[in-house]
Protein backbone atom coordinates (compact mmCIF):
# COMPACT_ATOMS: atom_id res chain seq x y z
CA UNK A 1 0.00 0.00 0.00
CA UNK A 2 1.50 3.36 -0.97
CA UNK A 3 2.05 5.76 1.95
CA UNK A 4 -0.43 8.53 2.66
CA UNK A 5 0.18 11.52 0.32
CA UNK A 6 0.82 13.80 3.32
CA UNK A 7 3.48 11.43 4.66
CA UNK A 8 4.99 11.11 1.21
CA UNK A 9 5.13 14.89 0.97
CA UNK A 10 6.84 15.17 4.38
CA UNK A 11 9.36 12.53 3.33
CA UNK A 12 10.31 14.54 0.27
CA UNK A 13 10.49 17.69 2.36
CA UNK A 14 12.84 15.98 4.85
CA UNK A 15 14.95 14.72 1.94
CA UNK A 16 15.20 18.21 0.53
CA UNK A 17 15.88 19.75 3.97
CA UNK A 18 18.66 17.27 4.75
CA UNK A 19 20.16 18.02 1.33
CA UNK A 20 19.97 21.77 2.02
CA UNK A 21 21.55 21.30 5.45
CA UNK A 22 24.27 19.17 3.82
CA UNK A 23 25.24 22.06 1.58
CA UNK A 24 26.28 24.01 4.72
CA UNK A 25 27.49 20.93 6.54
CA UNK A 26 30.26 22.49 8.65
CA UNK A 27 28.13 25.35 9.90
CA UNK A 28 25.14 23.17 10.76
CA UNK A 29 27.21 20.46 12.45
CA UNK A 30 28.91 23.14 14.57
CA UNK A 31 25.49 24.52 15.47
CA UNK A 32 24.19 21.07 16.51
CA UNK A 33 27.38 20.44 18.52
CA UNK A 34 27.16 23.74 20.46
CA UNK A 35 23.40 23.33 20.90
CA UNK A 36 23.87 19.75 22.20
CA UNK A 37 26.62 20.95 24.55
CA UNK A 38 24.26 23.51 26.11
CA UNK A 39 21.53 20.85 26.51
CA UNK A 40 24.15 18.48 27.95
CA UNK A 41 25.20 20.97 30.61
CA UNK A 42 21.63 21.90 31.59
CA UNK A 43 20.44 18.27 31.57
CA UNK A 44 23.46 17.14 33.63
CA UNK A 45 22.70 19.66 36.36
CA UNK A 46 19.00 18.77 36.22
CA UNK A 47 19.48 14.98 36.34
CA UNK A 48 22.11 15.12 39.07
CA UNK A 49 20.08 17.41 41.30
CA UNK A 50 16.93 15.32 40.80
CA UNK A 51 18.77 12.12 41.75
CA UNK A 52 20.42 13.71 44.79
CA UNK A 53 17.15 15.25 46.00
CA UNK A 54 15.38 11.93 45.53
CA UNK A 55 18.14 10.03 47.37
CA UNK A 56 18.03 12.45 50.32
CA UNK A 57 14.23 12.30 50.51
CA UNK A 58 14.22 8.48 50.35
CA UNK A 59 16.94 7.95 52.95
CA UNK A 60 15.71 10.56 55.39
CA UNK A 61 12.10 9.42 55.21
CA UNK A 62 13.04 7.21 58.20
CA UNK A 63 14.41 10.12 60.28
CA UNK A 64 12.74 10.81 63.65
CA UNK A 65 9.36 12.54 63.33
CA UNK A 66 10.29 15.22 65.88
CA UNK A 67 13.70 16.10 67.31
CA UNK A 68 13.71 18.39 70.35
CA UNK A 69 16.78 20.51 71.07
CA UNK A 70 17.30 22.76 74.03
CA UNK A 71 18.46 26.29 73.35
CA UNK A 72 20.47 28.29 75.88
CA UNK A 73 21.28 31.88 74.93
CA UNK A 74 20.16 31.01 71.42
CA UNK A 75 22.60 28.12 71.01
CA UNK A 76 22.07 24.36 71.07
CA UNK A 77 22.72 22.97 74.56
CA UNK A 78 22.43 19.64 76.36
CA UNK A 79 18.86 18.78 77.30
CA UNK A 80 17.86 17.24 80.65
CA UNK A 81 16.33 13.78 80.62
CA UNK A 82 13.58 15.09 82.93
CA UNK A 83 12.01 16.70 79.86
CA UNK A 84 11.30 13.20 78.51
CA UNK A 85 8.56 12.61 81.05
CA UNK A 86 6.70 15.80 80.06
CA UNK A 87 7.14 15.13 76.36
CA UNK A 88 5.91 11.56 76.70
CA UNK A 89 2.59 12.92 78.01
CA UNK A 90 1.93 15.05 74.91
CA UNK A 91 -1.00 13.53 73.04
CA UNK A 92 0.11 11.87 69.81
CA UNK A 93 3.57 10.96 71.11
CA UNK A 94 3.99 7.20 71.53
CA UNK A 95 7.68 7.19 72.45
CA UNK A 96 10.22 9.75 73.70
CA UNK A 97 13.92 8.94 73.90
CA UNK A 98 17.15 10.76 74.58
CA UNK A 99 19.77 10.82 71.85
CA UNK A 100 23.50 11.21 72.42
CA UNK A 101 25.74 12.40 69.64
CA UNK A 102 28.58 14.83 69.23
CA UNK A 103 31.49 15.88 67.08
CA UNK A 104 35.16 15.17 67.46
CA UNK A 105 37.77 17.07 65.49
CA UNK A 106 40.63 14.77 64.59
CA UNK A 107 43.78 16.81 63.85
CA UNK A 108 45.46 13.78 62.26
CA UNK A 109 43.24 13.90 59.19
CA UNK A 110 41.84 17.43 59.80
CA UNK A 111 38.28 16.19 59.76
CA UNK A 112 35.24 16.08 62.01
CA UNK A 113 33.88 12.74 63.15
CA UNK A 114 30.34 12.23 64.38
CA UNK A 115 30.13 10.10 67.51
CA UNK A 116 26.72 8.59 68.05
CA UNK A 117 25.37 6.29 70.72
CA UNK A 118 23.76 3.39 68.94
CA UNK A 119 20.20 3.22 70.32
CA UNK A 120 19.92 -0.54 69.94
CA UNK A 121 22.64 -3.16 69.78
CA UNK A 122 25.40 -0.82 71.00
CA UNK A 123 29.02 -2.00 70.76
CA UNK A 124 30.57 -3.44 73.93
CA UNK A 125 32.56 -1.15 76.26
CA UNK A 126 35.79 0.07 74.68
CA UNK A 127 34.63 -0.95 71.21
CA UNK A 128 33.43 1.19 68.31
CA UNK A 129 31.89 0.68 64.89
CA UNK A 130 33.13 3.08 62.24
CA UNK A 131 31.87 4.37 58.89
CA UNK A 132 33.63 3.01 55.81
CA UNK A 133 35.00 6.38 54.63
CA UNK A 134 36.48 7.10 58.05
CA UNK A 135 37.96 3.60 58.19
CA UNK A 136 39.59 4.08 54.79
CA UNK A 137 40.89 7.58 55.63
CA UNK A 138 42.43 6.45 58.92
CA UNK A 139 43.43 3.03 57.57
CA UNK A 140 41.36 1.20 60.18
CA UNK A 141 40.23 -2.41 60.08
CA UNK A 142 38.46 -4.69 62.54
CA UNK A 143 40.61 -5.15 65.66
CA UNK A 144 42.60 -1.93 65.12
CA UNK A 145 42.77 0.65 67.90
CA UNK A 146 41.69 4.26 67.39
CA UNK A 147 43.00 6.62 70.04
CA UNK A 148 41.05 9.84 70.54
CA UNK A 149 41.67 12.66 73.02
CA UNK A 150 38.83 12.96 75.50
CA UNK A 151 37.37 16.07 77.16
CA UNK A 152 39.89 15.72 80.01
CA UNK A 153 42.85 15.62 77.65
CA UNK A 154 43.41 11.92 78.27
CA UNK A 155 43.69 9.51 75.33
CA UNK A 156 40.86 7.03 75.00
CA UNK A 157 41.67 3.88 73.06
CA UNK A 158 38.77 2.32 71.20
CA UNK A 159 38.98 -0.99 69.39
CA UNK A 160 37.19 -1.24 66.05
CA UNK A 161 34.49 -3.84 66.44
CA UNK A 162 33.15 -3.56 62.90
CA UNK A 163 33.07 -1.21 59.93
CA UNK A 164 29.75 -0.08 58.51
CA UNK A 165 28.83 -1.10 54.98
CA UNK A 166 30.24 1.13 52.22
CA UNK A 167 26.74 1.04 50.69
CA UNK A 168 25.57 3.26 53.55
CA UNK A 169 28.42 5.78 53.15
CA UNK A 170 26.02 8.58 52.27
CA UNK A 171 24.68 8.29 55.82
CA UNK A 172 27.60 6.92 57.78
CA UNK A 173 30.83 8.17 56.15
CA UNK A 174 32.17 9.89 59.28
CA UNK A 175 30.18 7.99 61.89
CA UNK A 176 31.60 6.35 65.01
CA UNK A 177 29.09 4.26 66.96
CA UNK A 178 29.87 3.91 70.67
CA UNK A 179 27.95 2.79 73.72
CA UNK A 180 26.44 5.24 76.22
CA UNK A 181 28.97 4.79 79.05
CA UNK A 182 31.95 5.34 76.73
CA UNK A 183 30.29 8.36 75.15
CA UNK A 184 29.55 10.02 78.51
CA UNK A 185 33.06 9.30 79.83
CA UNK A 186 34.72 10.54 76.63
CA UNK A 187 32.81 13.83 76.36
CA UNK A 188 32.29 14.31 80.13
CA UNK A 189 28.49 14.42 79.84
CA UNK A 190 26.82 13.58 83.16
CA UNK A 191 24.06 10.96 83.34
CA UNK A 192 20.63 12.50 82.83
CA UNK A 193 21.72 14.89 80.07
CA UNK A 194 21.24 14.24 76.36
CA UNK A 195 22.25 15.95 73.13
CA UNK A 196 18.62 16.09 72.07
CA UNK A 197 15.40 14.15 72.42
CA UNK A 198 13.43 12.35 69.72
CA UNK A 199 9.72 11.77 69.68
CA UNK A 200 7.81 9.10 67.80
CA UNK A 201 4.55 10.40 66.36
CA UNK A 202 2.85 7.67 64.31
CA UNK A 203 0.18 9.92 62.80
CA UNK A 204 1.81 12.29 60.29
CA UNK A 205 -1.09 14.76 60.61
CA UNK A 206 -0.34 15.24 64.30
CA UNK A 207 3.36 16.05 63.92
CA UNK A 208 2.97 19.84 63.57
CA UNK A 209 0.48 19.94 66.43
CA UNK A 210 2.87 17.94 68.62
CA UNK A 211 5.71 20.35 67.79
CA UNK A 212 3.49 23.30 68.80
CA UNK A 213 2.58 21.59 72.07
CA UNK A 214 6.27 20.87 72.79
CA UNK A 215 7.12 24.52 72.28
CA UNK A 216 4.29 25.58 74.61
CA UNK A 217 5.22 23.07 77.30
CA UNK A 218 8.98 23.67 77.09
CA UNK A 219 9.64 27.19 75.78
CA UNK A 220 13.44 26.79 75.89
CA UNK A 221 13.35 24.07 73.23
CA UNK A 222 13.41 23.97 69.45
CA UNK A 223 11.41 21.14 67.90
CA UNK A 224 12.54 20.08 64.43
CA UNK A 225 10.01 18.04 62.49
CA UNK A 226 10.92 15.54 59.78
CA UNK A 227 9.27 17.64 57.09
CA UNK A 228 11.73 20.44 57.90
CA UNK A 229 14.66 18.04 57.53
CA UNK A 230 13.39 16.97 54.11
CA UNK A 231 12.76 20.61 53.14
CA UNK A 232 16.27 21.55 54.26
CA UNK A 233 17.77 19.08 51.81
CA UNK A 234 15.37 19.95 49.00
CA UNK A 235 16.26 23.64 49.47
CA UNK A 236 19.95 22.85 49.69
CA UNK A 237 20.07 21.05 46.36
CA UNK A 238 17.75 23.61 44.78
CA UNK A 239 20.18 26.30 45.89
CA UNK A 240 23.18 24.48 44.49
CA UNK A 241 21.35 23.72 41.26
CA UNK A 242 20.40 27.38 41.03
CA UNK A 243 23.96 28.47 41.67
CA UNK A 244 25.35 26.28 38.90
CA UNK A 245 22.60 27.54 36.60
CA UNK A 246 23.57 31.15 37.42
CA UNK A 247 27.18 30.37 36.58
CA UNK A 248 26.06 28.78 33.32
CA UNK A 249 23.58 31.48 32.46
CA UNK A 250 26.25 33.53 30.63
CA UNK A 251 26.98 30.62 28.30
CA UNK A 252 23.27 29.90 27.87
CA UNK A 253 22.52 33.54 27.04
CA UNK A 254 25.39 33.64 24.54
CA UNK A 255 23.95 30.55 22.88
CA UNK A 256 20.43 32.01 22.82
CA UNK A 257 21.74 35.12 21.06
CA UNK A 258 23.75 32.99 18.64
CA UNK A 259 20.88 30.61 17.91
CA UNK A 260 18.34 33.41 17.62
CA UNK A 261 20.58 35.25 15.20
CA UNK A 262 21.14 32.10 13.18
CA UNK A 263 17.50 31.05 13.22
CA UNK A 264 15.77 34.37 12.77
CA UNK A 265 18.10 36.08 10.30
CA UNK A 266 18.29 34.70 6.81
CA UNK A 267 21.52 34.81 4.86
CA UNK A 268 21.49 36.13 1.29
CA UNK A 269 22.07 32.55 0.12
CA UNK A 270 18.99 31.31 2.02
CA UNK A 271 16.88 34.17 0.64
CA UNK A 272 17.97 33.30 -2.89
CA UNK A 273 17.15 29.65 -2.21
CA UNK A 274 13.62 30.59 -1.08
CA UNK A 275 13.22 32.80 -4.14
CA UNK A 276 14.26 29.98 -6.46
CA UNK A 277 11.90 27.53 -4.76
CA UNK A 278 9.02 29.99 -5.11
CA UNK A 279 9.91 30.66 -8.72
CA UNK A 280 9.83 26.93 -9.59
CA UNK A 281 6.37 26.61 -8.07
CA UNK A 282 6.76 25.88 -4.34
CA UNK A 283 3.89 27.13 -2.19
CA UNK A 284 4.60 29.44 0.77
CA UNK A 285 3.39 26.63 3.04
CA UNK A 286 5.92 24.20 1.49
CA UNK A 287 8.80 26.61 2.07
CA UNK A 288 7.70 27.12 5.67
CA UNK A 289 7.26 23.40 6.25
CA UNK A 290 10.75 22.83 4.87
CA UNK A 291 12.24 25.44 7.22
CA UNK A 292 10.25 24.10 10.15
CA UNK A 293 11.71 20.67 9.44
CA UNK A 294 15.16 22.25 9.38
CA UNK A 295 14.62 23.87 12.79
CA UNK A 296 13.12 20.69 14.25
CA UNK A 297 15.84 18.41 12.91
CA UNK A 298 18.60 20.61 14.36
CA UNK A 299 16.95 21.22 17.72
CA UNK A 300 15.57 17.70 18.31
CA UNK A 301 18.88 16.07 17.35
CA UNK A 302 20.77 18.50 19.61
CA UNK A 303 18.35 17.83 22.47
CA UNK A 304 18.52 14.04 22.16
CA UNK A 305 22.32 13.99 21.81
CA UNK A 306 22.79 16.43 24.70
CA UNK A 307 20.34 14.63 26.98
CA UNK A 308 21.77 11.16 26.28
CA UNK A 309 25.32 12.42 26.88
CA UNK A 310 24.15 14.01 30.15
CA UNK A 311 22.50 10.75 31.28
CA UNK A 312 25.72 8.81 30.66
CA UNK A 313 27.77 11.58 32.32
CA UNK A 314 25.64 11.68 35.47
CA UNK A 315 24.81 8.03 36.02
CA UNK A 316 27.67 6.33 34.17
CA UNK A 317 30.55 8.65 35.00
CA UNK A 318 29.23 9.89 38.38
CA UNK A 319 28.88 13.49 37.09
CA UNK A 320 32.64 13.90 36.92
CA UNK A 321 32.33 17.47 35.57
CA UNK A 322 29.95 19.10 38.08
CA UNK A 323 29.83 16.60 40.94
CA UNK A 324 32.09 18.51 43.33
CA UNK A 325 30.03 21.71 43.00
CA UNK A 326 26.67 19.99 43.36
CA UNK A 327 27.58 17.49 46.05
CA UNK A 328 29.88 19.63 48.16
CA UNK A 329 33.10 18.28 49.54
CA UNK A 330 34.99 17.61 52.73
CA UNK A 331 38.01 15.61 53.90
CA UNK A 332 35.77 12.68 54.80
CA UNK A 333 33.62 12.54 51.72
CA UNK A 334 31.29 9.60 51.19
CA UNK A 335 31.88 7.65 48.03
CA UNK A 336 28.43 6.92 46.70
CA UNK A 337 26.77 6.06 43.44
CA UNK A 338 23.46 7.74 42.74
CA UNK A 339 20.71 5.52 41.46
CA UNK A 340 19.14 7.04 38.35
CA UNK A 341 15.98 8.99 38.93
CA UNK A 342 14.36 10.81 36.03
CA UNK A 343 11.31 13.01 36.40
CA UNK A 344 9.47 13.06 33.08
CA UNK A 345 7.93 16.48 33.76
CA UNK A 346 11.30 18.16 34.25
CA UNK A 347 12.75 16.48 31.16
CA UNK A 348 9.73 17.61 29.18
CA UNK A 349 10.19 21.16 30.49
CA UNK A 350 13.82 21.09 29.38
CA UNK A 351 12.72 19.75 25.97
CA UNK A 352 10.09 22.46 25.61
CA UNK A 353 12.46 25.25 26.62
CA UNK A 354 15.32 24.14 24.40
CA UNK A 355 13.60 22.78 21.27
CA UNK A 356 10.53 24.89 20.60
CA UNK A 357 11.99 28.40 20.77
CA UNK A 358 14.58 27.48 18.15
CA UNK A 359 12.15 25.67 15.86
CA UNK A 360 9.69 28.57 16.01
CA UNK A 361 12.40 31.21 15.57
CA UNK A 362 13.26 29.68 12.20
CA UNK A 363 9.72 30.06 10.87
CA UNK A 364 9.02 33.80 11.25
CA UNK A 365 11.74 35.21 8.93
CA UNK A 366 11.03 32.47 6.39
CA UNK A 367 7.39 33.43 6.33
CA UNK A 368 8.39 37.04 5.64
CA UNK A 369 10.68 35.98 2.79
CA UNK A 370 8.28 33.37 1.46
CA UNK A 371 5.32 35.73 1.08
CA UNK A 372 7.45 38.20 -0.85
CA UNK A 373 7.67 38.22 -4.64
CA UNK A 374 10.28 35.62 -5.77
CA UNK A 375 11.88 38.08 -8.14
CA UNK A 376 12.29 40.69 -5.39
CA UNK A 377 13.70 38.09 -2.98
CA UNK A 378 16.26 36.87 -5.51
CA UNK A 379 17.37 40.41 -6.33
CA UNK A 380 18.16 41.21 -2.66
CA UNK B 1 35.58 0.60 -3.70
CA UNK B 2 32.49 -1.56 -3.39
CA UNK B 3 29.43 -0.13 -5.07
CA UNK B 4 25.94 -0.32 -3.61
CA UNK B 5 25.18 -3.57 -5.37
CA UNK B 6 28.28 -5.23 -3.95
CA UNK B 7 27.43 -4.06 -0.44
CA UNK B 8 23.86 -5.30 -0.69
CA UNK B 9 25.00 -8.64 -2.07
CA UNK B 10 27.50 -8.96 0.77
CA UNK B 11 24.73 -8.11 3.20
CA UNK B 12 26.82 -5.20 4.52
CA UNK B 13 24.59 -2.43 3.34
CA UNK B 14 21.73 -3.60 5.61
CA UNK B 15 19.40 -1.98 3.14
CA UNK B 16 20.35 1.45 4.45
CA UNK B 17 21.87 2.45 1.13
CA UNK B 18 18.49 1.94 -0.48
CA UNK B 19 17.08 4.71 1.72
CA UNK B 20 17.27 8.35 0.85
CA UNK B 21 19.44 10.71 2.89
CA UNK B 22 16.38 12.17 4.60
CA UNK B 23 15.10 8.73 5.55
CA UNK B 24 18.47 7.81 7.03
CA UNK B 25 18.48 11.00 9.11
CA UNK B 26 14.93 10.24 10.27
CA UNK B 27 15.99 6.69 11.18
CA UNK B 28 18.92 8.08 13.18
CA UNK B 29 16.47 10.42 14.91
CA UNK B 30 14.16 7.52 15.76
CA UNK B 31 17.13 5.54 17.10
CA UNK B 32 18.12 8.48 19.32
CA UNK B 33 14.52 8.84 20.48
CA UNK B 34 14.39 5.15 21.40
CA UNK B 35 17.61 5.59 23.38
CA UNK B 36 15.99 8.61 25.06
CA UNK B 37 12.99 6.46 26.06
CA UNK B 38 15.48 3.80 27.13
CA UNK B 39 16.90 6.17 29.78
CA UNK B 40 13.51 6.14 31.54
CA UNK B 41 13.38 2.34 31.40
CA UNK B 42 16.99 2.10 32.58
CA UNK B 43 16.28 4.50 35.46
CA UNK B 44 13.31 2.36 36.50
CA UNK B 45 15.28 -0.90 36.34
CA UNK B 46 18.27 0.62 38.17
CA UNK B 47 15.98 2.00 40.89
CA UNK B 48 14.43 -1.46 41.32
CA UNK B 49 17.87 -3.03 41.51
CA UNK B 50 19.03 -0.46 44.08
CA UNK B 51 15.84 -0.90 46.11
CA UNK B 52 17.43 -3.49 48.41
CA UNK B 53 20.37 -1.23 49.31
CA UNK B 54 18.08 1.81 49.57
CA UNK B 55 15.70 -0.02 51.91
CA UNK B 56 18.65 -1.18 54.04
CA UNK B 57 19.97 2.38 54.26
CA UNK B 58 16.52 3.74 55.07
CA UNK B 59 16.21 1.17 57.86
CA UNK B 60 19.70 2.06 59.12
CA UNK B 61 18.82 5.78 59.20
CA UNK B 62 15.67 4.92 61.11
CA UNK B 63 17.44 2.54 63.54
CA UNK B 64 20.28 4.94 64.32
CA UNK B 65 17.85 7.90 64.36
CA UNK B 66 19.98 9.71 61.76
CA UNK B 67 18.67 13.05 60.60
CA UNK B 68 21.21 14.09 57.98
CA UNK B 69 23.39 12.93 55.10
CA UNK B 70 27.14 12.76 55.70
CA UNK B 71 27.73 15.11 52.76
CA UNK B 72 29.25 18.17 54.44
CA UNK B 73 31.42 17.02 57.30
CA UNK B 74 33.75 20.03 57.25
CA UNK B 75 32.06 21.91 60.08
CA UNK B 76 29.76 20.99 62.92
CA UNK B 77 27.05 23.30 61.64
CA UNK B 78 27.07 21.75 58.19
CA UNK B 79 27.41 18.08 59.19
CA UNK B 80 23.89 17.89 60.59
CA UNK B 81 22.36 20.69 58.61
CA UNK B 82 18.83 20.14 59.78
CA UNK B 83 19.94 20.21 63.42
CA UNK B 84 22.31 23.17 63.17
CA UNK B 85 21.26 26.59 64.39
CA UNK B 86 21.64 28.17 60.98
CA UNK B 87 19.55 31.07 62.23
CA UNK B 88 22.64 32.32 64.09
CA UNK B 89 24.57 34.83 61.98
CA UNK B 90 27.97 33.74 63.16
CA UNK B 91 28.55 30.09 63.90
CA UNK B 92 31.86 29.93 65.68
CA UNK B 93 32.19 33.22 67.50
CA UNK B 94 30.91 36.77 66.98
CA UNK B 95 32.25 38.12 63.69
CA UNK B 96 33.22 34.72 62.28
CA UNK B 97 31.58 34.55 58.90
CA UNK B 98 30.22 31.09 58.36
CA UNK B 99 31.68 29.56 55.27
CA UNK B 100 29.09 27.00 54.27
CA UNK B 101 27.59 28.78 51.25
CA UNK B 102 31.01 29.20 49.74
CA UNK B 103 31.79 25.54 50.32
CA UNK B 104 30.32 24.77 46.92
CA UNK B 105 32.67 27.16 45.16
CA UNK B 106 35.90 26.71 47.06
CA UNK B 107 37.89 23.66 46.11
CA UNK B 108 39.05 21.10 48.67
CA UNK B 109 42.21 22.08 50.55
CA UNK B 110 45.47 20.61 49.32
CA UNK B 111 46.64 18.79 52.38
CA UNK B 112 50.19 17.74 52.91
CA UNK B 113 50.12 14.42 54.81
CA UNK B 114 53.56 15.18 56.27
CA UNK B 115 52.60 18.62 57.53
CA UNK B 116 52.24 19.12 61.27
CA UNK B 117 48.70 18.40 62.40
CA UNK B 118 46.72 21.48 63.26
CA UNK B 119 44.89 21.48 66.56
CA UNK B 120 42.48 24.22 65.62
CA UNK B 121 39.07 22.69 64.97
CA UNK B 122 37.09 23.40 61.80
CA UNK B 123 39.90 24.91 59.81
CA UNK B 124 39.64 22.52 56.92
CA UNK B 125 38.62 25.25 54.51
CA UNK B 126 41.75 27.37 54.95
CA UNK B 127 44.35 26.96 52.29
Amino acid sequence: MPPHPWLQRQRYLVDFTVGALGRRKGRNLALVAVYALIVFVLASVLLFSQALRHEAATLLSGAPEVTVQRLVAGRHDLIPGTYLERLGKVRGVTDARGRLWGYYYDPVVAANYTLLVSPDDPPPAGKIRVGSTLATTRGLGVGDVLSLRGHDGQPYAFTVDATLSPDSALLTADLILVNEQDFRAFFGIPTGLYTDLILTVPNPREVTKVAEKVLRALPDTRPIVREEILRTYAALFDWREGMVMVLLSGAVLAFIIFAWDKASGLSAEERREIGVLKAIGWETSDVMAMKLWEGLLISVFAFLLGYLAAYVHVFGLAAALFGPVLKGWSVLYPDFQLSPHVEAFQVFTLFFLTVFPYALATVVPVWRAAIADPDAVMRL
Amino acid sequence: MADRGDLDRAGLGLGLKALSRGERVLLAGIALFLLFLGTFIHAGIAADRAEHATAANRALASRLTLTDLALFTEARYTRNLSQADLHAAFQDHPGALEHFPTGALVGPPHRDPHAAASLAPETTLSR
